[in-house]
C-alpha cells in the first residue's frame, strides 16, 4: 500500500517542556506604515465624516464598496464617488467565541457581511453586529434583515473602519 | 485531445512519496523535503542526477520565520546548481506546484522534474492560526480583529442559508474523511467518529466547530514528472497529466458570491476543456477535492460541477462519495483526516490520485475501476482554485 514508508519523528509539547528535545526561540516585530492611495484614503476620510463611500463604474453601472480604482469586470477606471448610506442587509452572520490568536472570549462577537443599500447587489463589507441575540444568528433568522451603522461620536473618530462601532438591527427578527 | 492552450510534450507522473503528517515533527523543513524527495525519486527509479529542474511549493514565509523560504530550503530539495522555482498561491499552492511542474515539461524546457511541497506550521507560537491575521486587508478588515475562521464560518453559513443545508449533512464529510484516513499510512487524524461527535465538539465560530476543521500539521510530499519518452523507459504504468486549470477571484471577498466558488468553476472549466471532458459528473471517476473544512468539500464539488448547486450534501448523505460509492471523494482521508500541512496537503491529493490510478492504494483503493481522477486545492484569501486531471 502506498505511500511507501512515510518517515518523520513526531514530538509533543511535553518533550520541549521537560527538556527531552533541543530547540531555539526568537521573535521579531515589524512596523508598517501603509499609504492609502486615492481610493482607500478617501474611504477612511469618509468614515471619519460618518459617510460610507463607494465608487461607480459608468459602463456596467456597478457600485463598489470598499471603493477602488479599477472595475474588475470592465478593466477601466471607476468614475464617480457615491455615498452608499449606512443602512444595509445581512448577507451572512456568525457567532465568534475566539479572537484572532484563537484564545477564547467570554462574550461572543457577532460578525457579519453587510450589503449596503446604496451599493450594487452582492457588494458587502465585513463588520460587527451589536445588540443581537446569538440565537437569531444560529437560527439564521437574521439573514436578510435590515441593519444600520452605529457610529462613534465625531470627536472620537480617527478615519478607520472602527469609526463604525457596529451595525444594529432596524427591523424585527 | 482538445485544449485551449498549446503545449509541446505530454507529461507523465512516474513516482510520488511523502513524510508522515503530524502536529509536530522534529525534522527541520529541509529535512522533511529531503525525506519526501528521496522517497519519490526511489519510487520513480531515478536519482537527483536525472532531474533537470525542481519546482517547490510552500505557503506563507512566516511559518518558518525566514523570509526567503525557498532559498533556505534548496539543499533539502536537491536544487543546488539546478533551475529552481518556488510558486505560491496560499492553500492552493500544493496543486499549483504540480501545475507549475507540468509546464516545465510540457513546454519542452525540461525532461524530468521533481515537484516538492513542504509545510512546517508547528514553529509558530502559541498557535499557527494567528499568522493568518496578516493575510487580511490592513485598511478595511484587519482593524476589526479578524480571525481566519470568521471568513470560513461566514461562507459556510451563507452556503447553508442559500441551500437550506443542515449541520448534520456537513458533519458527514468529516466522519467519512477521518474514517478513510484510518487506512492512510501517513495520516495524522484517522478516526472512527460520529456525526454527534462533530456536533458536540467545541464551537469556535458558529457554525464552525472543532471537528469541522482540519488540524495544524507538519509534512512534505514530492512527485516526479517525465516527458512521454522518459516515462516509457521507466514504467509500464505512467499516469498522464491531462488537464490543468487555475483561476483567481478578487481579494475583496465580501463582494463575492459566498454560496458558490466561482474561482473554482473557471479553474475547473479550463482543466476540463484541456482534458476534453464535457460532463464532469460522468467522466471524472473520483476526486480529491480540497477539504480544510468539511463544508468546503461540498462547496468544491459544486464548483467543479461534480454536483449541482446545493446537491453535494445530498450525494454525501446517500453514500455516493464513499470509497465504494459511484463518485468517491477524498478516498485518502483528505485534509480532515490525513492532515493539513498546507502546501504539502495539496500535493498529497495529487499523489493520492496517482496511487489510486495505479491501483496501489491498498486498503484505500476505491471499489470501482478508475481511469480519470482529479485533484484540487484552494487558497489565498479564499480566492484561488487550482485543478489537475490525471488519467492512466
Ligand atoms: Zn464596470
Amino acid at each position: 500500500m502506498k505511500p511507501n514508508n512515510p518517515m518523520g519523528n513526531p514530538y509533543r509539547m511535553s518533550d520541549i517542556e521537560e527538556g527531552r528535545l533541543s530547540y531555539t526561540e526568537d521573535y521579531f516585530e515589524v512596523w508598517y506604515r501603509w499609504s492609502l492611495g486615492k481610493y482607500l484614503g478617501k474611504y477612511l476620510e469618509g468614515l471619519k465624516n460618518g459617510v460610507i463611500l463607494g465608487r461607480r463604474c459608468r459602463v456596467c453601472g456597478r457600485i463598489y464598496v470598499p471603493p477602488r480604482e479599477v472595475c474588475q469586470y470592465c478593466f477601466r477606471e471607476t468614475d464617480d464617488w457615491i455615498d452608499v448610506g449606512d443602512v444595509g442587509r445581512v448577507n451572512t452572520a456568525v457567532v465568534s467565541y475566539i479572537q484572532a490568536d484563537r484564545t477564547r472570549i467570554d462574550k461572543p462577537l457577532i460578525i457579519a457581511v453587510i450589503e449596503l443599500e446604496g451599493a450594487s447587489e452582492g457588494m458587502g463589507i465585513l463588520h460587527r453586529l451589536g445588540d443581537v441575540d446569538p440565537e437569531d444568528v444560529i437560527s439564521r433568522r437574521i439573514f436578510g434583515k435590515k441593519v444600520k451603522a452605529v457610529w462613534k461620536p465625531p470627536e472620537e473618530r480617527t478615519g478607520s473602519i472602527n469609526d463604525i462601532l457596529y451595525f444594529k438591527l432596524v427591523e424585527e427578527v | 485531445m482538445k485544449m485551449n492552450i498549446n503545449f509541446k510534450n505530454r507529461v507523465a507522473c512516474v513516482g510520488a512519496g511523502m513524510t508522515l503528517f503530524r502536529r509536530r515533527l522534529q525534522e527541520t523543513p529541509d529535512e522533511l523535503m529531503w525525506l519526501a524527495a528521496k522517497t519519490a525519486l526511489d519510487e520513480a527509479g531515478l536519482t537527483i542526477r536525472d532531474i533537470d529542474c525542481i519546482v517547490f511549493g510552500t505557503a506563507p514565509d512566516n511559518f518558518d520565520g525566514i523570509h526567503m523560504q525557498s532559498e533556505a530550503l534548496a539543499d533539502g530539495g536537491g536544487a543546488i546548481n539546478k533551475p529552481y522555482t518556488r510558486v505560491f498561491v496560499g492553500g492552493g499552492t500544493g496543486v499549483f506546484s504540480a501545475i507549475a511542474g507540468w509546464w516545465h515539461v510540457a513546454s519542452g524546457l525540461c525532461k524530468r522534474v521533481l515537484v516538492i511541497a513542504e509545510e512546517k506550521m508547528s514553529h509558530v507560537q502559541p498557535h499557527p492560526q494567528y499568522l493568518f491575521h496578516h493575510i487580511f486587508d490592513p485598511v478595511t478588515e484587519k482593524p476589526l480583529g479578524v480571525n481566519l475562521i470568521w471568513i470560513f464560518a461566514l461562507e459556510m453559513h451563507r452556503y447553508m442559508y442559500k441551500y437550506n443545508i443542515s449541520k448534520e449533512d456537513i458533519a458527514k464529510v468529516s466522519v467519512k474523511n477521518k474514517r478513510n484516513a484510518l487506512d492512510h499510512p501517513a495520516a495524522q487524524l484517522g478516526a472512527e467518529i460520529t456525526v454527534e461527535d462533530v456536533l458536540n465538539s467545541e464551537v469556535l465560530v458558529w457554525p464552525v466547530q472543532k471537528l469541522d476543521i482540519s488540524p495544524v500539521s507538519d509534512g512534505a510530499v514530492a512527485i516526479v514528472y517525465t516527458d512521454e519518452e522518459g516515462a516509457k523507459q521507466l514504467t509500464d504504468e505512467p499516469i498522464w497529466i491531462e488537464g490543468v486549470g487555475w483561476s483567481l477571484d478578487t481579494m475583496y471577498w465580501t463582494n463575492r458570491d459566498l454560496a458558490f466558488p466561482t474561482y473554482l468553476y473557471y479553474a475547473g472549466k479550463m482543466a476540463y476543456k484541456m482534458a476534453g471532458i464535457h460532463n464532469p459528473r460522468k467522466e471524472i471517476d473520483f476526486a480529491e477535492v480540497y477539504d480544510p473544512f468539511d463544508y468546503k468539500e461540498l462547496h468544491h464539488m459544486e464548483g467543479l460541477q461534480l454536483a449541482r448547486k446545493g446537491e453535494a450534501p445530498i450525494l454525501t448523505r446517500e453514500g455516493v462519495t464513499e470509497r465504494d460509492g459511484d463518485l468517491p471523494i477524498n478516498p485518502s482521508g483528505g485534509l480532515l483526516g490525513v492532515g493539513n500541512p498546507i502546501a504539502a496537503a495539496g500535493l498529497m491529493k495529487v499523489a493520492e490520485v496517482f496511487w489510486q490510478l495505479r491501483g496501489e492504494a491498498g486498503r484505500r483503493q476505491v471499489k470501482k475501476d478508475v481511469v480519470t481522477g482529479l485533484a484540487q486545492a484552494w487558497g489565498d484569501l479564499m480566492q484561488v482554485g487550482t485543478v489537475i486531471i490525471m488519467r492512466r
